[in-house]
C-alpha cells in the first residue's frame, strides 16, 4: 500500500451494546478497509451488525445502549473515534454521506425538500442561503430528480419513494465527502426503481471517486454494485472476497448458504432454494465456538469450543472458518 | 429520469395553500351552523328544566306580591307562552343579534357581556399564553435532559399543578403572596381609585392583578402541554428523519429546533383546541376566587339570580368562542403541517 491513506480504514473495531440483559459484542473486531473509488459491500442477515458498523463510523450509535468500546475508524488516515462530539459534526455530511433505508421517513415531514438541502450545504459551506438554493438546485438536477426545479418547493409526502431516495443522496453528496455510506439504500423501493437508484450511485461515485460502503442483505444488489464483498455473522467478519471469486467459489459455510438461498434467473423452477436452517443466535448467547456452528452443514467437533481466526486462503482473500481450511 | 413515478399531488405553493385553507374555512363555517343550533337548543332546554325561575327572584326581591303585577310581568317576558314557542322566538331574536334584556343590570344583555368580555379575553389569553409557552419550554428542556434531574423536577412539578384544583391553587397563591408577602393585590382587576386604564400607571396596575389569576388559570394547562410536549419530543426524536438530520453534521441543538420540535407541537396544538372550552369554564371558577370583573363571574352572579337570558347568552357566545378557536386551530395545524390538505 502506497503512502496516500485510504479513504477509510476500519481495524479491530468494537462496538457492545450495554444492555439489561448483559453486554452485547454487536460488532467484534471488525477490519475493513475501502479505496478511492472503490464500492465494498456488507452483507448478512439482520442482526449481524452490518448498520451498527456504519452506525459505529459515523458515531451515530444510540448511547446508551451502544458504545464503541475499541477498535480505530481511520478516514483519510485520522483516527475519528476519540474525536469529541464537537469534530464529529465537521466530519458527518462533509467528509461521509450517509443513506438510509427508508426514504420517504428519512426526509423531515413538515420541512420543504430545498430547506433540508440548503441546510447541510450552508452547515459545511460557506454559500450563502441564495447561493446554498442554486446548488441544491443543481444538485438535484446531478440525481436526476425529474422536474428538479419544481421539486424544490415540494414537501417529501409529495413526492415518491425514488424521489425522496434522490434528496437523500442529493443531501449526502452535497459536499462532496470522500466516503459515502449507503445503509440498505434500495430495500424499500420497487425494483424498477431500485436498479436506477444503483446506476445512479455507481455513477456518483464514479465522478467523484468516493468510496463506499453499501450495506445489504440482497446479492443481487452486491453483484452488480460492488468490487468487493464482506460477509458478516453475528458481529464478525467471516469471509471477505473480491466479488467475482465470492459468487464463484464462497468458502465460508454461511456465504454458501446466502448465496443457495439466492434466486437466479435461469434456474428450474422445480429446484428449491436452499435455505439456511436455524437464526441468527442472540448477541447474549453466542455459542463458545464458531457463531455460524449451530446451522452449519459441515460443522465439527473444532466448531464447538474454538472460534475460527481470519486465514487468508487466497491473495485478497480472507475466511475465517476451520472447514473451508480443510480441517 | 423516465419511468419513475410522478407524484399523485404537485408541490402545493403559496398561493394553493391559501386557495386550500379558505376552502378549511368555509366548510368549517358551514359546519358551525347545525353546531350552533344545537348548542341553542340543548341549552335553552337545560335551563327550562332547572328549578325556579328569574321572575320568582326578581319580584321576591322587589317585595312585589300583587297578582296583577306578576301577570304582566309574565306576559313582557312571554313566560306565558308554549315552550316551544319560546324557543323558537328565542332563535329568532339570536338571529337578529337580539341576546334578549338583562334585568339586574337593567341593559341589554349583549352590552352587559360586553363590558365583562375585555378582562375575561385577557385573562384567558395570557393564561394561554403562560400555558403554551412554559408547556413547551418545560417539554423540550425535559425531554433534552431525560432521566436527569432537570427531567424528574419537571416531571413533579407537572404532576402537583396537574393534579392541585385551581380554585384551591389559587386561594393558596392569595394567602402566599397577597396576604403573608403582601407582594400582590388580592383580587379584582384594579386598584380602587387608582390610576386609570388609559394610563401607564393604570396598565401596570391591571398586569399586577392579571399575575395570581394567570397563573392559577394557566400552571394546570401548563402542567398538560409539558406532559405532553415530552412525550412528543421524545417520539419524534426516535424517528429517521432526525437520525438524517444528524447525519448532516448538524449539532443538537439545531436538530432538536429545526426538525424535532415543529413536528413534536402537532399535538400540543390539537390538545389546545379541544381545551379551548375548558380554559373558558376554568376561567369561570378563576373569575370568582380572584373577583375578577370578566364573563365568568357574571355567568356566576346571573345563575345565582336565576338570570337567564344572560345565563344563555354567555353559553351561546361561549359555544361560539369554543368553535372560532377550533377553526383556528386547524389552520394553525394546516400551516405546521403540509402533509395536512383539506378534509
Amino acid at each position: 500500500m502506497s503512502g496516500q491513506a485510504l479513504p477509510l480504514e476500519i481495524t479491530d473495531l468494537r462496538t457492545t451494546l450495554f444492555t439489561r440483559r448483559g453486554e452485547m459484542k454487536a460488532v467484534d473486531g471488525l477490519s475493513l478497509s475501502v479505496g478511492a473509488g472503490e464500492t465494498v459491500a456488507l452483507v448478512g442477515e439482520s442482526g449481524c451488525g452490518k448498520s451498527l458498523s456504519a452506525l459505529s463510523v459515523m458515531r451515530l450509535l444510540p448511547d446508551p445502549p451502544a458504545r464503541i468500546v475499541g477498535g480505530q475508524v481511520k478516514l483519510n488516515g485520522r483516527d475519528i473515534v476519540p474525536l469529541p462530539e464537537e469534530a464529529m459534526l465537521g466530519i458527518r455530511g462533509k467528509e461521509i454521506g450517509m443513506i438510509f433505508q427508508d426514504p420517504i421517513s428519512s426526509l423531515n415531514p413538515v420541512t420543504t425538500v430545498e430547506k433540508q438541502i440548503v441546510e447541510v450545504l450552508m452547515t459545511h459551506t460557506e454559500l450563502g442561503r441564495g447561493q446554498a438554493r442554486v446548488r441544491a438546485h443543481e444538485l438535484l438536477e446531478l440525481v436526476g430528480m425529474p422536474d428538479a426545479a419544481r421539486r424544490l418547493d415540494a414537501y417529501p409526502h409529495q413526492l415518491s419513494g425514488g424521489m425522496c431516495q434522490r434528496v437523500v443522496i442529493a443531501m449526502a453528496i452535497a459536499c462532496s465527502p470522500s466516503v459515502l455510506i449507503a445503509d440498505e439504500p434500495t430495500t424499500a423501493l420497487d425494483v424498477t426503481v431500485q436498479a436506477q437508484v444503483l446506476a445512479l450511485l455507481k455513477k456518483l461515485q464514479a465522478d467523484a471517486g468516493m468510496a463506499m460502503i453499501f450495506i445489504t442483505h440482497d446479492l443481487g444488489v452486491v453483484a452488480e454494485t460492488a468490487d468487493r464483498v464482506v460477509v458478516m455473522y453475528a458481529g464478525r467478519k467471516v469471509e471477505e472476497a473480491s466479488v467475482d471469486e465470492l459468487f464463484e467459489n464462497p468458502l465460508h459455510p454461511y456465504t454458501v448458504g446466502l448465496i443457495g438461498a439466492t434466486p437466479t434467473p435461469g434456474a428450474e423452477r422445480a429446484e428449491r432454494l436452499a435455505d439456511i436452517p436455524g437464526m441468527v443466535p442472540p448477541l447474549n448467547a453466542l455459542p463458545q465456538g464458531c457463531a455460524f456452528a449451530p446451522r452449519c452443514k459441515r460443522v465439527m467437533d473444532r466448531c464447538l469450543t474454538e472460534k475460527p481466526a481470519l486465514t487468508v486462503p487466497g491473495p485478497g482473500r480472507l475466511v475465517a472458518c476451520f472447514a473451508a481450511q480443510g480441517g | 429520469m423516465a419511468g419513475e413515478l410522478v407524484s399523485p399531488t404537485p408541490a402545493l405553493r403559496g398561493s394553493a395553500r391559501r386557495t386550500a385553507a379558505l376552502r378549511l374555512l368555509r366548510r368549517r363555517l358551514i359546519q358551525a351552523v347545525p353546531l350552533m343550533l344545537g348548542v341553542v337548543i340543548i341549552n335553552f332546554c337545560l335551563i327550562q328544566m332547572a328549578p325556579g325561575s328569574f321572575l320568582e327572584l326578581m319580584t321576591a326581591e322587589n317585595q312585589v306580591s300583587d297578582p296583577a303585577t306578576v301577570a304582566l310581568l309574565r306576559k313582557t317576558y312571554g313566560l306565558d307562552d308554549p315552550v316551544w314557542m319560546q324557543l323558537l322566538k328565542y332563535i329568532w331574536a339570536l338571529l337578529h343579534f337580539d341576546f334578549g334584556f338583562s334585568y339586574r343590570q337593567n341593559m341589554p344583555v349583549i352590552q352587559a357581556i360586553w363590558i365583562h368580555l375585555p378582562a375575561t379575553v385577557l385573562l384567558m389569553v395570557s393564561s394561554i399564553a403562560l400555558a403554551v409557552s412554559i408547556g413547551v419550554a418545560a417539554g423540550v428542556v425535559a425531554s433534552m435532559k431525560v432521566r436527569t434531574f432537570w427531567d424528574s423536577l419537571v416531571s413533579i412539578a407537572a404532576m402537583f399543578f396537574y393534579a392541585a384544583p385551581s380554585f384551591w391553587l389559587g386561594i393558596m397563591m392569595i394567602v402566599l403572596f397577597s396576604v403573608k408577602l403582601g407582594w400582590l393585590p388580592v383580587g379584582g382587576m384594579m386598584k380602587i381609585g387608582g390610576a386609570s386604564s388609559g394610563t401607564w400607571a393604570g396598565v401596570l396596575d391591571i398586569l399586577r392583578h392579571l399575575i395570581l389569576p394567570t397563573l392559577a388559570l394557566g400552571l394546570f394547562y401548563a402542567a398538560i402541554y409539558t406532559r405532553v410536549m415530552r412525550s412528543s419530543m421524545l417520539e419524534v426524536a426516535q424517528l429517521d428523519f432526525v437520525r438524517t438530520a444528524r447525519a448532516k453534521g448538524l449539532s443538537r441543538n439545531k436538530v432538536t429546533i429545526h426538525h424535532v420540535l415543529r413536528n413534536a407541537l402537532l399535538p400540543v396544538v390539537t390538545i389546545l383546541g379541544v381545551q379551548m372550552g375548558t380554559v373558558l369554564a376554568g376561567s369561570v371558577v378563576i373569575e370568582s376566587v380572584f373577583s375578577w370583573p370578566g364573563v365568568g363571574s357574571l355567568l356566576f352572579d346571573s345563575v345565582s339570580s336565576r338570570n337567564y337570558p344572560v345565563v344563555l347568552s354567555i353559553m351561546v357566545l361561549g359555544s361560539l368562542v369554543v368553535i372560532a378557536a377550533n377553526i383556528a386551530v386547524d389552520l394553525i395545524y394546516m400551516w405546521l403541517d403540509p402533509r395536512i390538505e383539506i378534509r
